[in-house]
């Protein structure tokens, strides 16, 4: 009896001592095309607000969509803007409507791993719509090495990468390969793919790039760059070949900035401009309109005030490009508008 | 699995004939209610698993039937849902694993039971244990870090050069994918067969091998011919237990297997398997359609596992029981 | 002795030899494991490690600080669901019930054990998951108490029945009633096989990756008190092994051998525990 008892003191002590008195914690759940940037801002924005911290788990913007929806976490992130669909359904849910608010600008990169190959490579959209359909399957195939010339591409058969989940990135890329290509049909964030492996999450992807060699996969920049893979330039519509970086990503927004719809929903794949990247995204943090806590709702608006401002400065070290300031300027009235 | 514990002989609960009131008196009533209460928990949960299983996959049920388990495509985008790449790709892991499985698993079964001395065979299945106690996602973390690169470097160019125009073996090879997810599932489900089979060999009254030894076999003869046979069920009830664990591994499988739901030939090409795909795509599926398909796919799994489960246990019961009452005679 | 007789001899033992390669190459599984974490994490395994937040990503260093205590605090809620339930359930089937009534507990208790762990998370997300809206350590507790409790329901009843008859009758001839039989004399005769088996059953959870992909889900920095979601051990190390970071291996090795090496010395005390002596009555 007295061991019976002890034991349950000590749970209960264990159980007192695991329990802290906390600061506030606010979830979000969602893409991974931004998440090198997304977990540096809580992080900082931690250290100046240590009584508030942000909690965010990379799982995908597929994810991110269903648990804000679901209303399972605080806030959801995402590449892909919500279709009408999404948002009706978020309403009918949950009572109130789901907000965009863009973050950051980031680009989707054709990066590969070819043993011997060191040099960037030139993709055209023709190539990559090819590679992915399954209707290119070597390294040295015609489309590649005409753009390529005076690289040694060598024989082997290309093994493709894409996401395994629900994923923005993926979107943004078939978004742009149903521009360019008129058979490329399936655009989305969870598409079925002809071909390929699946990996899970921009991580997942860069992992599978790292180890497996003749593997091509599309990435945001960033993961490409942190993890030394190469990645090459795509043929823009306008007809050159481009490196993403910021400036290119820059030019890519710059139509898109000026006539920004009022919800930022908006695609800036294959734009026009010498200088742009076809393959730019923006990327959006969905919060809803109303908040039932009030403490949650002012610490979001407080991060999302931070983020557009002092925040900005952080994401061209990790080679996102900053929000144009018009979009800036009409972000900060939206933000307001939460209740 | 090292110690069997036995119920002696008369240790049932005693029963009980006393009236209900001095029971309640002596607060043994309230003692029976309270204990029944948790136990009714038990069965309540089981119950609840199964009945939540069948509820959120109605959606699917209805509207793809029995189709859904033939359909081979999974398209989220078009609302088209079928379990076939899963299944398969469980199916053809698993299988894997008990190709390699079940020769290492009854070769060693044979050797702790028959030929290393007591004190040997107890602390070598002391290690087995030990092994079957590694969790999944730490031979994930082997599997990905370790068997892929040996994968891609050793053992697809050692199957693929000679036997490459075999289906089973065409390439190319990426690393991960049913054969690297079979050799990493054989390791896990390697101690359940080597436990359950060296039980059921120890428990062949040594009379049938004496037998078989007198009459001038020699000592593999008698195990693989007498004593083996006379284990026979219980071994194939070991199998069945190492195919229901198999079945059911998630992490490991998830990191090994290339995420591809496809029904291909080659052994090196990337698949999918039921558990991988709901822990993948659970958490993102939107649409009550999507969800509940995965859901559908959850009870798939969970009725292969039952019904294993179930004839594993018949099987190993029947053996043991045979032995043991033919070495009271 | 004839050519045949020579070559079944030879049969016989090569054969018997490749049984003893097969036993060799099985336990040796167990020692590559551990050879392959010591080797790769080994040196991982500092303080950093346990005292640390994760850092940003892409960014070096830091620990899983936050995984070891989430951990922790699962095993420690999860032990509060499985344990009460498979214990006094076990003394329910070993003392109380009648077989009938046994044998659908019993059956009950099989099928939730063969419930891939999977399915177990998926049902603790309808369950303690979507009604309430969020993510959080008790969901994740629930999902691993609920494969707790099979193991320890019938080791409490296997360990109970093991008690020999004459230690009842003993303190009932002495006027003890059943209730308090069971709780002064049949209990703490058992009590050493029935704690180690809560151990084992910890054990077995404390590895488990999936139940807590759709419960805890996880947690960048610390989490507080119960309701709120929580990084694990588990988790961090699938979350870091198929990341392209350099860095994050070297930790998901370290935190493979910690977990290992948490598990299996609870499984040697264990199982030491339990061969050396069962249920020995004290007199």
């Amino acid at each position: 009896m007295k061991r019976v008892a002890s034991l349950v003191v000590a749970f209960l002590v264990l159980g007192t001592l695991l329990y802290a008195e906390n600061p506030l914690l606010i979830n979000g759940a969602g893409a991974s095309f931004p998440n090198p940037v997304y977990s540096k801002w809580f992080d900082e924005f931690h250290t100046k607000n240590p009584n508030v911290q942000f909690n965010y788990q990379s799982v995908g913007s597929g994810a991110g969509i269903k648990q804000v929806t679901d209303g399972i976490v605080d806030f959801g992130a995402s590449d892909m803007p919500m279709t009408d669909e999404l948002i009706k359904a978020f309403q009918d849910k949950r009572g109130t409507s789901i907000l965009h608010f863009p973050t950051v600008l980031g680009a989707a990169v054709p990066s590969y791993n070819v043993p011997g190959v060191t040099a960037t490579l030139n993709f055209t959209p023709e190539a990559l719509a090819g590679i992915y359909l399954g209707k290119i399957t070597k390294w040295n195939d015609p489309a590649l090495t005409s753009a390529n010339k005076g690289v040694n591409l060598p024989a082997n058969d290309i093994v493709v990468v894409h996401r395994s989940d629900g994923s923005g990135t993926t979107f943004i890329w078939t978004d742009y390969l149903s521009k360019v290509s008129s058979e490329w049909k399936n655009k989305g964030a969870s598409i079925s793919w002809p071909v390929g492996l699946g990996g899970k999450g921009s991580e997942g992807v860069t992992g599978l790039l790292k180890s497996t060699p003749n593997s091509i996969g599309y990435v945001e920049l960033i993961y490409a760059v942190q993890n030394n893979v190469t990645f090459g330039t795509v043929k823009n519509a306008a007809g050159t070949f481009v490196k993403a970086d910021l400036a290119s990503v820059s030019a890519a927004a710059a139509g898109a900035a000026k006539d920004m719809p009022a919800d930022f929903r908006v695609s800036i794949t294959n734009p026009p401009g010498a200088k742009a990247y076809p393959i730019s995204s923006f990327t959006w943090l969905l919060v809803p309109q109303k908040f039932q806590d009030a403490n949650k709702r002012e610490a979001v608006k407080k991060f999302l005030y931070w983020m557009i401002g002092d925040g900005q400065k952080d994401v061209e070290a990790l080679s996102y490009a900053k929000l144009p300031k018009e979009v800036v300027d009409k972000e900060k009235k939206a933000v307001d508008g939460i209740q | 699995m090292a110690t069997s514990t036995t119920t002696l002989k008369g240790a049932r609960p005693s029963s009980d004939s006393r009236s209900f009131l001095s029971r309640l008196a002596s607060g043994d009533e309230l003692a029976r209610l309270i204990t029944m209460i948790f136990a009714a928990t038990v069965v309540l949960i089981t119950v609840m698993v199964v009945w939540e299983l069948w509820i959120n996959s109605a959606l699917p049920r209805h509207k793809f039937g029995l189709r859904f388990l033939i359909t081979d495509v999974w398209d989220p985008l078009a609302d088209q849902f079928g379990a076939l790449p899963f299944i398969y790709g469980t199916l053809v892991t698993s299988g894997v694993a008990l190709l390699i499985a079940v020769p290492l698993g009854i070769g060693a079964a044979i050797f702790l039971a028959e030929l290393a001395p007591p004190r040997i065979s107890d602390t070598l299945q002391f290690f087995i244990d030990l092994l079957a106690a590694v969790p999944s996602v730490i031979y994930g973390l082997l599997g990905f870090l370790v068997v892929v690169p040996m994968m891609r470097s050793v053992i697809f160019p050692a199957l693929n050069k000679p036997l490459g125009f075999l289906p089973i073996f065409k390439g190319p090879s990426y690393g991960v994918g049913f054969l690297t997810a079979g050799i990493v599932l054989a390791m896990m489900v390697i101690p359940y067969i080597i436990s359950v089979s060296r039980e059921v060999l120890l428990s062949v009254p040594r009379d049938q091998r004496e037998a078989a030894l007198a009459l001038g076999s020699t000592r593999w003869e008698s195990t693989w011919k007498v004593v083996v046979p006379f284990a026979k069920t219980g071994i194939f009830g070991s199998i069945f237990l190492a195919l229901a664990r198999a079945l059911g591994e998630t992490m490991a499988v998830t990191m090994v297997i290339g995420n591809t739901p496809k029904v291909a030939a080659s052994l090196f090409s990337p698949g999918y398997s039921i558990a991988a795909v709901i822990a993948n795509e659970f958490t993102e599926a939107t649409g009550d359609l999507y969800t509940q398909s995965l859901f559908e796919l959850g009870l798939v799994l969970f009725l292969m596992t039952f019904i294993l489960n179930g004839l594993a246990r018949l099987l190993i019961i029947v053996t043991t029981q045979r032995g043991s009452g033919m070495g009271n005679l | 002795m004839n050519a045949r007789l020579r070559w079944r001899k030879f049969v016989s033992n090569f054969m018997l030899g490749m049984t003893g390669v097969c036993a060799v190459v099985s336990v040796g599984v167990l020692f590559l494991i551990l050879g392959y974490l010591l080797y790769n994490g080994g040196t991982s395994v500092n303080w950093d490690f346990f005292t640390k937040l994760p850092k940003p990503v892409g960014e070096s260093g830091g620990g899983m600080a936050n995984a070891i205590v989430g951990s922790a605090k699962l095993l420690l809620a999860a032990s509060l669901v499985g344990v009460p339930i498979g214990f006094f359930g076990g003394i329910y089937l070993a003392e109380f019930s009648g077989s009938f009534t046994a044998s659908i507990v019993r059956y009950a208790a099989d099928l939730l054990n063969g419930v891939p762990s999977i399915v177990v998370g998926i049902f603790a997300y309808s369950i303690a998951v979507l009604p309430f809206k969020h993510f959080s350590t008790l969901a994740g507790a629930f999902a691993l108490g609920i494969m707790m409790i099979p193991i320890t329901l019938r080791s409490t009843e296997e360990f109970l029945k093991s008690i020999p008859r004459n230690l009842r009758e003993g303190a009932m001839a002495l006027g003890a009633s059943k209730w308090k039989t069971i709780a002064s004399v049949v209990v703490p005769a058992a009590y050493r096989g029935i704690l180690t088996s809560i151990l084992l059953a910890l054990a077995r959870v404390a590895g488990e990756t999936a139940p807590l992909l759709f419960t805890a889900f996880g947690n960048s920095r610390w989490s507080s008190g119960w309701s709120q979601p929580t990084s694990s051990l588990p988790v961090m190390i699938y979350n870091y092994a198929v990341s392209p970071y350099e860095d994050w291996h070297r930790q998901a090795w370290a935190a493979g051998l910690v977990l290992l090496g948490l598990i299996l010395i609870i499984n040697i005390v264990a199982r030491t525990i339990l061969s050396r002596g069962i249920a020995v009555p004290r007199s």
